[in-house]
């Protein structure tokens, strides 16, 4: 068995394909999250405004992407749009699809931020001739994050994870790598590898969380 | 022909869309019976799992918390690929629809534990005090007294751990099962037409839209008391 | 005639299908303290909330020092520097120190810089008594605590007017006498207050004016005295004698 899952030959020939796979995942990460957010800001923001108008299609946005699950999503862009006339590049594809679907997801976590602020928050800024959108910035939304920020977190950790789905539109992250190599070798060794690797990596992370996540709860009785 | 109707007859063209309706159809069966499979599975064990810590057996803790942290950490899709095209190196050689179901029946049960532990630890102390000085079993205050309460806590965030990973049902295309994706993108490729890609889009809508807008009717129902 | 420094005519409010304000006129003259008393639903709350356009309302006028309240066009921003209020619920921003919540206006709002806004602020939190207590956060100071470093928050953008929302309601007991003594220092120095509240005792001592409202309309108004020992109305009688019996 280990000469198949922990071959000592194939992950030393494997490292550096793995390497690049992990440089890679990191580097995708570093792009598509702060994307995410900041598409789910921007949804968030516009909640805010009372009108229906406004509202009703927003919500049917988020829901959509929402239940549209983010595989179908990116080989919609990935294999779909080249018949419109349009290639984008795996990457390109990556960075729409997760945009429209994290930032859906960041969206609604921001938005219920948001409403955890009471309303006396907003009077008193008003009053004190604060604009909506100094009274966003300076009162709100720095409460309606730190509110949030178990949930912040856990979503970030889910896009991480995500990344993953770049190996099927050939984007050269760490799975990608790992099967690729799997493939040279007829050896599963690299996909160990890489799941050993995510692990190492993301598990620091949920540790947190469910500290984060027990503390809140004692505050929630 | 204009613009308008060569981006129909590529997208939605009507010949197409009739000759694979059925496979799409055929997919749709297929993605429904993974889905129940991984809800059914995966809450059942989470549950288990969660009662099983309840116990306060620390080396048995240990364990569950390990196992939960191992499958909160792994992307589903690099499980699914650890399960298909390892396992077999060391004897099982499942299926791709049995990988898939397993993968995400794990995920789902790693996710549900902590969010049903989270709700049982949630009930206040004087709860299992008042039941067991009434004499009380163990298990009867568990199902009568601090289940029915922590219900109400779990179902927001259950509802949304289960349909995020439920869609993880189309991950199944790339170890070959003929679930709804795999099905579209095969008629593709056959097809040389993304018809059968926009059907399965929409197949994926009118499956899970509606479960998401009930998901977000049960969370207001749900919701907290501030 | 020197004008009214608040002058509010024929103020109607709906809330839906509940008429809330049925007409009311209330003049204000500077320096005065008018304290508005009244049974719960009487609508002086929504009053004092429409000076400050916190409530829009229904119909009617609204000039405070001079700015149409209700004008669409009025920089709202700009006229709420003029008016401070004061909240039942102190809406305190937790996430500040009580000099960052007093500073935050004075920097966004009156464009000071960080040294002179500081300033200001540490003589404003001064005069309610809190100076020492200017890197405390809302979490870390008692109810009457919070409530001063409110006012405060409000008196550091030199307002012309102020209005108070039943400040105290909110409060322990021991701790309404702290808030009281700022409130009437602040009378002393000349500010024009408009003060919603059931301190009756405060009232009799401070105020100018005392105005009763019930069910969405003065019903009398005039100095403490005449109201609390002989007021005209029944309603007024009514509301006085239950008051009275605590």
């Amino acid at each position: 068995m280990i000469e198949a899952f922990f071959n000592i030959e194939i992950m030393k020939a494997a490292w550096p394909i793995v390497m690049t796979g992990l440089w890679n995942t990191i580097l995708l990460s570093l792009i598509v999250v702060p994307l995410g957010l900041f598409g789910g800001l921007i949804l968030a923001l516009l909640a805010s405004v009372r009108s229906p108008l406004v509202r009703w299609p927003l919500m049917a946005w988020v829901d959509f992407f929402r239940a549209f699950p983010p595989l179908v999503l990116l080989v919609l862009l990935f294999a779909g749009l080249p018949f419109a006339g349009l290639e984008l590049g795996g990457f390109a594809c990556v960075a729409i699809a997760f945009f429209l679907n994290t930032g859906s997801y960041y969206g609604e976590i921001f938005r219920a931020g948001i409403d955890s602020v009471p309303a006396g928050q907003v009077e008193a800024a008003r009053s004190t001739g604060l604009s909506r959108m100094q009274s966003m910035r300076y009162v709100v939304l720095p409460q309606a994050v730190r509110n949030v920020m178990p949930d912040l977190l856990s979503n970030t950790l889910e896009v991480v994870k995500l990344t993953s789905l770049g190996s099927v539109v050939a984007v050269p992250e760490l799975l990608y790598e790992a099967r690729q190599a799997q493939s040279i070798t007829y050896n599963p060794t690299p996909i160990v590898m890489a799941a050993v690797i995510y692990f190492l990596l993301l598990w620091p992370v949920v540790r947190l969380l469910s500290r984060l996540e027990n503390r809140a709860l004692a505050g929630r009785r | 022909m204009s613009n308008w109707d060569k981006f129909v007859e590529t997208f939605f063209n009507a010949k197409v869309m009739v000759k694979y309706l059925p496979d799409i159809l055929s997919g749709v069966v297929v993605t429904i019976e993974l889905a129940l499979l991984i809800i059914v599975t995966g809450l059942g064990a989470g549950l288990a799992l969660a009662l099983l810590r309840s116990l306060a057996i620390r080396p048995l803790n240990w364990l569950i918390i390990f196992i939960v942290d191992l499958f909160r950490s792994l992307p589903p899709l690099v499980i699914i690929v650890l399960m298909y095209f390892g396992l077999p190196y060391a004897g099982p050689a499942p299926s791709g629809f049995v990988s898939t179901w397993l993968s995400l029946a794990f995920v789902l049960m790693a996710f549900s534990e902590e969010i049903f532990w989270a709700g049982i630890t949630s009930i206040p102390k004087g709860q299992w005090e008042a039941a067991r000085s009434t004499g009380l079993s163990f298990g009867q205050t568990l199902f009568n007294v601090v289940l029915p309460q922590a219900f109400r806590l779990t179902i927001p965030p259950l509802t949304n751990r289960t349909i995020a990973i439920t869609k993880g049902t189309a991950l199944g295309t790339v170890v070959a099962v003929t679930e709804i994706l795999g099905q579209a993108s095969s008629a593709m490729s056959n097809s040389y037409n993304p018809s059968p890609l926009m059907m399965g889009a929409a197949a994926y809508v009118v499956l899970f839209l509606p479960v998401v807008v009930a998901a977000r009717w049960i969370e207001t129902k749900f919701a907290w008391k501030r | 005639m020197t004008r009214h420094i608040v002058d509010a005519r024929a103020i109607h409010k709906h809330f839906g299908t509940l008429h809330v304000l049925k007409g009311v006129d209330l003049k204000v003259d500077e320096r005065e303290l008018v304290f508005v008393i009244g049974p719960s639903g009487s609508g002086k709350s929504t009053l004092l909330r429409c000076l400050n356009r916190l409530e829009q309302p229904s119909s009617g006028s609204i000039m405070v020092d001079g700015i149409d309240m209700l004008d669409p066009k009025t920089d709202i921003n700009h006229a709420r520097r003029r008016i401070g209020m004061v909240f039942q619920s102190f809406n305190l921003y937790p996430h500040m120190t009580a000099l960052g919540n007093v500073m935050l206006a004075l920097r966004k709002v009156a464009g000071k810089g960080r040294a002179e806004a500081e300033t200001i602020a540490r003589a404003a939190l001064e005069r309610v008594g809190l100076a020492d207590r200017a890197d405390h956060t809302p979490g870390q100071l008692s109810g009457g605590q919070q409530q001063r470093v409110a006012i405060a928050r409000s008196i550091a953008l030199e307002p012309r007017v102020m209005l108070f929302d039943e400040p105290t309601s909110a409060l322990d007991p021991e701790l309404v006498g702290s808030v009281l003594e700022v409130m009437r220092g602040l009378r002393e120095s000349g500010m024009t207050m408009i003060v919603v509240s059931h301190e009756m005792s405060f009232a009799r001592n401070a105020a100018d004016r005392v105005v009763f409202m019930d069910h969405g309309l003065i019903v009398e108004q005039g100095p403490p005295a005449a109201i609390f020992e002989n007021p005209t109305h029944e309603r007024t009688r009514a509301f006085i004698g239950q008051i009275q019996r605590h």
